[in-house]
């Protein structure tokens, strides 16, 4: 499997999915510059962790924008699979991949810790190693969490199952003391429609590995690679 | 023509930050303040001197950037 990490100037978790790509799961890892216009030869994309362009104006606004982007795009609707994670979700929402925006935590506070998240539905290309229900334990870093949209979409997202993670406390309790950011219905991730194109906040790439004690984060890489394999067709990507 | 663009999170929305400045100005004395709300203020010189087609473009720029319009409302002015 090739995965493919965009790096926007900001990012900073590039290296982190990298590392959990590459060193710990054994796949190839191309990182891709933003001013990138064609992918190709890609099974997957991670729009990684940071602050892309020094979140002026919105988290993500400028970074949708990137040459890079309408490549994304392309393959993501080709069903290519992309995974944003938490600045990268952001970027998702702005670039109108998922539906929704994100405003500021309900606290004001950069709100960096473990938290608990529920999977609420195991059977995406994201979570197919996990069991529904399960709670994972991943760490959290933003201050710009807050997951917003009308109730209409909202509707839409809980009636088609594309809610993937909710905030829980540790047995799995979606409960209003377990949502660290204000997010509305105590959303973490969402998934797109079509099921190719996962948001979440959380930080997977943070604890995948035994040494830093925690490989929760591990199983939505696993879901991926498994997903990947069961594929009859490779993916091409763009150009 | 320069246009003055003010952009802030719709009526309805949680303005933590608005809510946060509104509590400070409550402990400092001003029991008069209320609805507290924190927007953005950009100014931008737009080279065109036709006002409709300023306007068009202003629209354009609020719509596809300077505001997320699922979250947010924009107002502007030319002069």
């Amino acid at each position: 499997m090739k995965v493919g990490v965009l790096v926007f100037p900001g990012s900073n978790c590039d290296h982190d999915c990298q590392h959990v790509f590459g060193d710990v799961l054994g796949q190839s890892v191309e990182m891709i510059w933003h001013k990138e216009t064609l992918l190709s030869g890609l099974d997957a994309i991670v729009i990684p962790g940071g602050f892309s362009y020094g979140d002026y104006l919105r988290t993500g606004a400028i970074a949708r924008f990137s040459p890079v982007m309408g490549a994304v795009k392309e393959f993501a609707s080709n069903g290519g699979l992309v995974l944003g994670i938490c600045n990268g979700f952001q970027i998702l929402l702005e670039a109108g991949l998922l539906p929704g925006a994100m405003l500021r935590n309900r606290s004001l506070h950069f709100v960096c810790k473990d938290v608990y998240v529920r999977v609420e539905n195991a059977a995406t290309p994201f979570t197919g190693s996990c069991t529904p229900g399960q709670v994972l334990k991943i760490p959290i870093a933003h201050a710009e969490g807050n997951y917003y949209t009308d109730p209409v979409t909202l509707a839409g997202l809980q009636a088609n199952a594309q809610v993937i993670f909710r905030y829980c406390t540790p047995d799995g309790r979606v409960a209003a003391e377990a949502n660290p950011n204000g997010s509305i219905d105590n959303i973490a991730g969402i998934l797109n429609a079509e099921g190719n194109v996962l948001g979440m906040m959380p930080h997977p790439e943070r604890c995948a590995e035994e040494r830093l004690g925690n490989e929760d984060g591990r199983l939505v890489f696993m879901s991926m690679l498994d997903s990947l394999k069961k594929r009859p067709l490779k993916m091409v990507g763009t150009g | 023509m320069k246009a003055k663009v003010h952009v802030t999170l719709k009526q309805g929305i949680l303005d933590p930050q608005g809510k946060a400045i509104e509590h400070a100005l409550d402990s400092l004395g001003f029991k008069n303040a209320a609805n507290v709300r924190v927007g953005k203020y950009m100014e931008l010189d737009v080279n065109e001197t036709d006002k409709a087609k300023a306007e068009a473009q202003i629209r354009q720029m609020c719509e596809k950037l300077l505001a997320n319009t699922i979250i947010e409302e924009y107002r502007y002015e030319l002069v």
